[in-house]
């Protein structure tokens, strides 16, 4: 009998248990959402950037995808980030830590220019 | 192209200094080859295939060089898979040119990736070509990620600043100019303060009389700005030219052959020896223009230059890899 008292008393431990975890689960749930969409991406096709601005949360992380046949970079104009020259299908990445207006433009094709505004 | 247009044609010289219609024909040469000769100020242009009946004085001139560009060397893309082979062809093409030329101009663009195996490659290349000097300017793909140091450990020497020098040829003054560094966002090439001063006290003591030829990788005159195809300060360093009788510029970049004359100044670009690109505003962006293989050679092509001394003139000649 005293067995099965403690049985159930594991029971109702490991029952506790769970439900902490489920209680905990959409923190979790939301914390991971938070963490995907605090990424965004930014095109380079055609000698131009897409979108051309692109707004985002503080602590997103942009990148930067050249589609091009020809080489870009991306560089900050106020000299906050600057990348190595992007061939074709190489990709440059920066998380936006504080919010701000950066405006950028691609050093070999300076007609290029974008902005990235972190909110 | 239309048989109504006459092959021969006049350049007015206005002011202003475009003949839309002129400009317009030469490009319609473009790709077929166009042969002009400037003399006391007055351009004449005659199709290719009328320089069998041109007398030999303007063909065969003193000073005989060509100019290379784009070769683009590492680009591996549809547009063209075998740059190594279409250089090769353009020195062919260089090493049959009826008067062997004295030396060779590379208008910048050597390189895709500034690579040094790419570099590496160009050189071996050219070292096939009867002329064996080779005056080189940087484009932009030569300087990428080091802001020219390896152009300059390479092709430098003797250059002034970021690589830009002058020199004598038989009387006629060459100045090779950089244009591809410290680009400002939304902006075209740029000379910079430091290299026109350069330029101001270099051309101070020549004679008026002295022909001028200026080099340098994107087109020293507005071409597209839309596409970047101009340079910010030229208008500076073309200033320093306006005492002189007989000034040409040559340029690359846009990977076709165009022509403008402009009061003194004759302004030429040269074709790609790799790719060409689409005529300005006719796409939605430069790059790397995809025609039908058989027609690649046709649009890639060398030019060829000669001076006749005396004549005020230089010959600007544009032949395809065809």
């Amino acid at each position: 009998m005293r067995r099965c008292v403690r049985i159930a008393g594991l029971a109702a431990v490991v029952m506790a248990a769970m439900v902490l975890l489920l209680a905990g689960l959409p923190n979790v749930t939301a914390n991971t959402q938070q963490a995907v969409s605090a990424t965004a991406e930014v095109k380079v096709d055609n000698f131009s950037f897409g979108p051309g601005t692109l707004t985002v949360a503080v602590g997103t992380t942009v990148t930067w995808i050249n589609g091009d046949d020809i080489p870009h970079t991306v560089v900050s104009t106020d000299g906050v980030f600057k990348s190595k020259v992007l061939d074709t299908d190489e990709k440059f990445s920066y998380t936006f830590a504080k919010p701000g207006t950066f405006p950028y433009f691609c050093s070999i094709h300076p007609k290029m220019t974008g902005k990235v505004v972190v909110q | 192209m239309a048989g109504k247009i006459k092959d021969e044609l006049l350049h007015d010289h206005n002011n202003d200094g475009v003949d839309r219609r002129g400009f317009l024909k030469c490009m319609a040469w473009a790709g077929t080859g166009a042969f002009c000769v400037m003399q006391g100020g007055v351009l004449k242009s005659y199709s290719m295939s009328q320089m069998s009946q041109l007398g030999g004085k303007a063909a065969a001139g003193e000073l005989s060089f060509v100019q290379i560009s784009d070769s683009h060397m590492g680009f591996n893309k549809p547009a063209n898979p075998d740059v190594v082979g279409t250089l090769k062809a353009a020195v062919d093409k260089i090493n049959g040119l009826a008067m062997p030329p004295e030396f060779m101009l590379h208008t910048g663009d050597i390189s895709h990736l500034s690579k040094p195996e790419e570099f590496d490659t160009v050189d071996q290349i050219l070292k096939s070509a009867t002329p064996k000097d080779v005056f080189y300017v940087p484009g932009e793909h030569d300087v990428l990620n080091d802001d020219g140091k390896q152009f300059l450990e390479r092709y430098g020497k003797g250059s002034k600043g970021a690589g830009w020098y002058s020199f004598d040829k038989k009387g006629v003054h060459f100045i090779g100019l950089v244009n591809v560094l410290n680009l400002k966002a939304g902006g075209l090439g740029t000379l910079g303060h430091e290299q026109l001063e350069w330029m101001e006290d270099d051309v101070k003591p020549l004679k008026h009389s002295t022909p001028i030829v200026v080099f340098a990788h994107i087109p020293l005159w507005t071409v597209y700005p839309e596409w970047g195809w101009g340079t910010e300060d030229s208008a500076q360093a073309l200033a320093y030219l306006k005492k002189f009788g007989s000034v040409t510029v040559l340029n690359g970049h846009i990977h076709q052959t165009m022509q403008k004359v402009e009061g003194n100044v004759t302004f030429h670009t040269a074709s790609s020896t790799a790719f060409p690109q689409p005529q300005p505003g006719k796409a939605d962006s430069p790059g790397p223009l995809k025609v039908p293989t058989e027609q690649l050679r046709s649009l890639l092509g060398i030019t060829d230059v000669n001076h006749v001394q005396g004549q005020h003139a230089l010959a600007v000649v544009d032949s395809t890899l065809e």
